[in-house]
């Protein structure tokens, strides 16, 4: 039996009326991919903020790596071991992609305001490894020659790709990507498979989610299905493909 | 002397005033999401111009009685206060409605300025008394005192209010600002000229701002160029308070904080075994402030809004 | 620039800085010098509330409070008001570590408040503490109320002070010369404490949160403690600035320490350009050295012209001010000296 890494059951979150999570349940091993489909406004998102502590779950437990996480703020969540990127890219846009980076070794490093200003021995050391650290970062998702570029400046695929780094630049456990592949082309998308498959293979969980069907069950060990909230299916790809009542929940969607 | 009940009537003619000009932030706020910071000023010239027009009025020798001496001072106040309302939209916030929330701001502030010291330029830095053509006259309330004028002040205002809440809820000019506070994108698609329906907020906030400085002006007796901060900061609490962007809420928050403030005043010694006394009045005001935006940021009948992410 | 280049540059302004006061002083008047000595302050308290407006992005109105409560303890603990006379090195560090508890206690309540109502709640919190000072004069005498605090001790070195003229090898070295040297030394350092700071993983984790909050939080960034760390150290210096203008000027009351006074900070660090040390330190010094220019243009000019005078030198300048504010807003939003990445931001936003 896998060991199970992040334990997620009966979670609900509610936006007033609209029951967005309902008893949602997930296990997610240690070193597969994990994939997360479902119609438009499933929500999907909003487990993936459930997850990293941007929305308080209503109801639910929620453990990782052994560690009890239901309702610990972000700053908490992101030190026990899982980051993400955004549906909608959040970079921090007039930092350069460096910079950006850099801000993800925020959590595994400690120099203070007096260590600062007052430029210890043991703050430079600690900001050199941090630049370091980045820098290898970029060249292993494959930017490094626009490392000094403002954010906002980069491509398309190299912002999702730097989303990436300033992720794993965090050292996660499991690593929890929006989208990753939306608005790529098939190139782009091919390349993040690969990347994807590095990541994994280095060790870190992927929890992914991707409208490209393709993608997805050529990529994921497992996927869960999502639809008004509810989980519906769940298991090895070829399964849940054919499972009835994914056809209907994506034909549903389709029709209305 | 009842000292609750008369704090109680103190506070409902101050929380009268105050939510008139709370509507004036609160329509600003709902439709453009910014902080008029010179609103208090435009309460403060339409004190001054009132005044000023009846002083030149009874130095004419001109004999009326006092509230229709007053009517005509508000007749000129209010149109100088609606231009100037119009211009201070023009000039400080249209140019900068795409920059960062920041510059309108400091234009803002800066136009503050600007206006105490045009007001220093033209009525002084001393406090003018307000003419002594009104009479105060008191009537008694179980034991409590309440001047007539005080008693005019308040059903004027919630007659304003009245008259403004018509307005928004069944006029087309009100659909338009309704449209306008909730997506002026869409509305601007709809047919909406979004830069009027502002112009227009603008105007009807300061005209209410014009009539409330008048009343603060009869009520202490005197107007000042400075009048318009303290009393602006108030009326934002208010708004803040009753649910910024929310015109009943205004209105809630506004006689709620006047409340709150006089009942503070009365019995802020007896609370503080003496050590702290009346003159700490104004510090409830930012109290109630702090504390809504604490424990309720979306204020009494404010909708509460989700943080998306 | 090259090295030797650079090392030129450094030698020269260090020689400007170390002569100025004298400079000044012979050409212009030892008021002139007053006048430096106010701007160096000025940069202190200036850079002490970039470190919250420019580089945690939180916007502050009512930052003097800070500064009063430094010059407030600094008073207190050295005058005949309670006939303390602790010595300066005592009474600055006391009145700074106030300062950046009052900080923290003006930050605790605001930390989700964002924008417009972070400057309102913040200004609220300013006339909180004047208010306070004001009336905190009965039942029990803390504060003295609106007359202030009077004869507070200048700065002691060893045996000398500070507060009287002394003669150094027949030069006569007057308050304002050796306040100068003092404010310098300390503003340098605040200099150098910005400066590391802004390239720091803390000042990283500034703009992080400034540019975006959610991802910032999202990437583990303790964003309560990031700004609780930007409003304590921006009282910090508030509060050294404050400690140093009660010892040079002997005298404080509620008055120095008005919301215009915040305003004033504010200004300094917006028009100068928001997060960008050289353009704050610009803003500072101009908006020192304009007004009293204009103090001693207005009048004359207007008896001049006109033969008398028609607007209040005061009022005048308060005028220009409140436009300078506008105008500069509408025509140059990012400042006068912005860094290249604020200049960057605006550029954006102008595009929508
Ligand atoms: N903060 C919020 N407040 C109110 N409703 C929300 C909020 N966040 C999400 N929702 C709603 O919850 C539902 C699920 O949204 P979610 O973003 O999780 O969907 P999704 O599966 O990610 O869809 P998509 O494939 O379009 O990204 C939607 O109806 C959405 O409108
Ligand atoms: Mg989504």
């Amino acid at each position: 039996m896998a060991e199970v890494l992040l334990k997620i059951e009966g979670i609900h979150k509610r936006f007033g009326g609209l029951h967005a999570l309902n008893n949602v349940a997930l296990h997610i091993n240690k070193g597969e991919i994990y994939g997360l489909i479902g119609p438009n406004g499933a929500g999907k998102t909003t487990m993936f903020n459930v997850l990293t502590g941007l929305y308080t779950p209503d109801e639910g437990s929620f453990t990782f790596d052994g560690k009890d996480l239901f309702r610990a703020p972000p700053h908490i969540v992101v030190a026990g071991g899982i980051a993400r990127t955004f549906q909608n890219i959040r970079l921090f846009h007039e930092m350069t992609a460096l910079e950006n980076v850099m801000v993800g070794r925020h959590i595994r490093s400690k120099a203070g305001a007096l260590g600062a200003i007052l430029r210890t021995k043991a703050a430079r050391e600690e900001e050199a490894a941090i630049e370091a650290k980045a820098w290898e970062l970029l060249k292993y998702v494959g930017i490094d020659d626009v490392a000094h570029e403002r954010a906002r400046n980069l491509s398309y695929g190299h912002q999702r790709r730097l989303e990436i780094a300033r992720a794993l630049a965090t050292e996660p456990k499991l690593l929890a990507l929006d989208e990753p592949a939306a608005g790529m082309n098939p190139k782009e998308t091919e390349d993040l498979k690969a990347l994807m498959e590095k990541v994994r293979n280095d060790g870190v969980t992927v929890l992914l989610i991707e409208h490209d069907v393709k993608l997805m069950m050529g990529l994921c060990d497992r996927i869960a299905v999502l639809d008004y909230g509810k989980k519906i299916a769940e298991g090895v790809p070829e399964v849940v493909r054919k499972d009835p009542k994914v056809i209907e929940a994506y034909l549903g969607a389709a029709h209305s | 002397m009842d000292i609750f009940l008369q704090q109680i009537l103190n506070g409902l003619v101050l929380g009268s005033i105050y939510a008139l000009i709370a509507l004036g932030y609160t329509m600003v706020y709902g439709i453009m999401g910014l902080i008029n910071f010179a609103h208090g000023e435009v309460v403060m010239f339409g004190a001054m111009v009132t005044i000023t027009v009846i002083s030149l009025l009874t130095s004419a020798g001109i004999v009326l009685p006092g509230p229709i001496l007053v009517l005509i001072g508000l007749l000129v106040a209010i149109p100088a206060c609606m231009l100037l309302g119009f211009t201070i939209e023009r000039v400080a916030y249209r140019p900068l409605r795409n920059a960062p929330r920041l510059a309108p701001l400091i234009t803002a502030i800066g136009l503050s300025i600007v206006l105490q010291q045009a007001a220093i330029l033209i009525w002084g830095r001393n406090y003018i008394p307000f003419p002594p053509i009104l009479d105060h006259d008191t009537i008694d309330v179980f034991g409590a005192t309440i001047t007539q004028l005080q008693v005019g002040i308040v059903v004027l205002c919630l007659a304003l209010m009245v008259g403004l809440l018509i307005v928004v809820e069944k006029t087309k000019l009100g659909r338009a600002m309704r449209a306008t506070s909730q997506n002026p994108a869409v509305a601007g698609l709809m047919g909406v000229n979004v830069n009027t329906i502002i112009s227009a907020t603008f105007v009807i906030g300061s005209a209410l701002g014009a009539i409330a400085g008048v009343m603060v002006a009869t009520n202490y007796d005197q107007a000042h160029y400075y009048m318009g901060f303290m009393i602006g900061l108030k009326a934002f609490t208010a708004a803040v308070l009753g649910g910024i962007g929310n015109l009943g809420g205004a209105v809630a928050g506004g006689i709620l904080l006047g409340i709150i403030e006089s009942l503070g005043a009365g019995y802020i010694g007896d609370l503080t075994g003496g050590f702290l006394g009346s003159h700490y009045q104004d510090i409830f005001a930012f109290m109630v402030l702090i504390a809504v935006l604490i424990f309720r940021p979306s204020g009494l009948l404010g909708e509460k809004m989700a943080d998306r992410a | 620039m090259n090295a030797n280049k650079k090392l030129g540059v450094f030698i020269a302004s260090a020689i400007a800085l170390a002569v100025l006061p004298f400079v000044v002083g012979s050409t212009l008047g030892n008021s002139w010098v007053r006048t430096i000595d106010f701007a160096l302050l000025y940069v202190m308290l200036a850079l002490g509330l970039n470190i919250v407006v420019g580089f945690a992005g939180l916007l502050d109105l009512g930052f003097i409070a800070f500064y009063a409560v430094g010059a407030y303890t600094f008073a207190l603990l050295g005058s005949p008001h309670f006939d303390i006379h602790l010595p300066f090195y005592i009474s600055i560090p006391l009145g700074a570590l106030c300062a950046a508890l009052f900080g923290l206690l003006l930050g605790t309540p605001v930390l989700k408040l964002k924008g417009d109502y972070l400057a309102i709640v913040t200004l609220g919190f300013g006339e909180i503490i004047r208010i306070f000072m004001n009336n905190l004069n009965a039942p029990i005498n803390i504060t003295n109320g609106p007359q202030g605090i009077n004869l507070i001790d200048p700065i002691q070195i060893g045996g000398f002070s500070m507060g009287k003229t002394i003669d150094v090898a027949g030069f006569a070295l007057n308050p304002v010369h050796m306040y100068y040297y003092l404010f310098l030394i300390l503003t340098i350092g605040v200099v150098i404490m910005a400066y590391r700071l802004q390239y720091s993983r803390i000042g990283r984790a500034w703009v992080a949160m400034r540019e975006d909050q959610i991802a910032a939080s999202a990437m583990g960034l303790n964003i309560r403690n990031i700004k609780l760390l930007a409003f304590a150290l921006g009282a910090l210096s508030g509060g050294v600035a404050g400690g140093l203008f009660a010892a040079f000027q002997g005298f404080i009351s509620p008055e120095s320490f008005g919301l215009l006074e915040s305003i004033m900070i504010l200004a300094m660090v917006v028009l100068g350009g928001m997060g960008h040390i050289p353009g704050v330190i610009l803003g500072a010094v101009v908006l020192t050295i304009a007004p009293e220019i204009l103090r001693d243009v207005i009048g004359p000019l207007q008896m001049h012209t006109f033969g008398r005078m028609i607007v209040d030198p005061e009022n005048a300048r308060m005028l220009l001010f409140g436009l300078a504010m506008v105008i500069m807003m509408l025509t140059r939003p990012e400042g006068m000296w912005p860094s290249k990445r604020r200049k960057a931001e605006f550029e954006d936003a102008k595009k929508g």
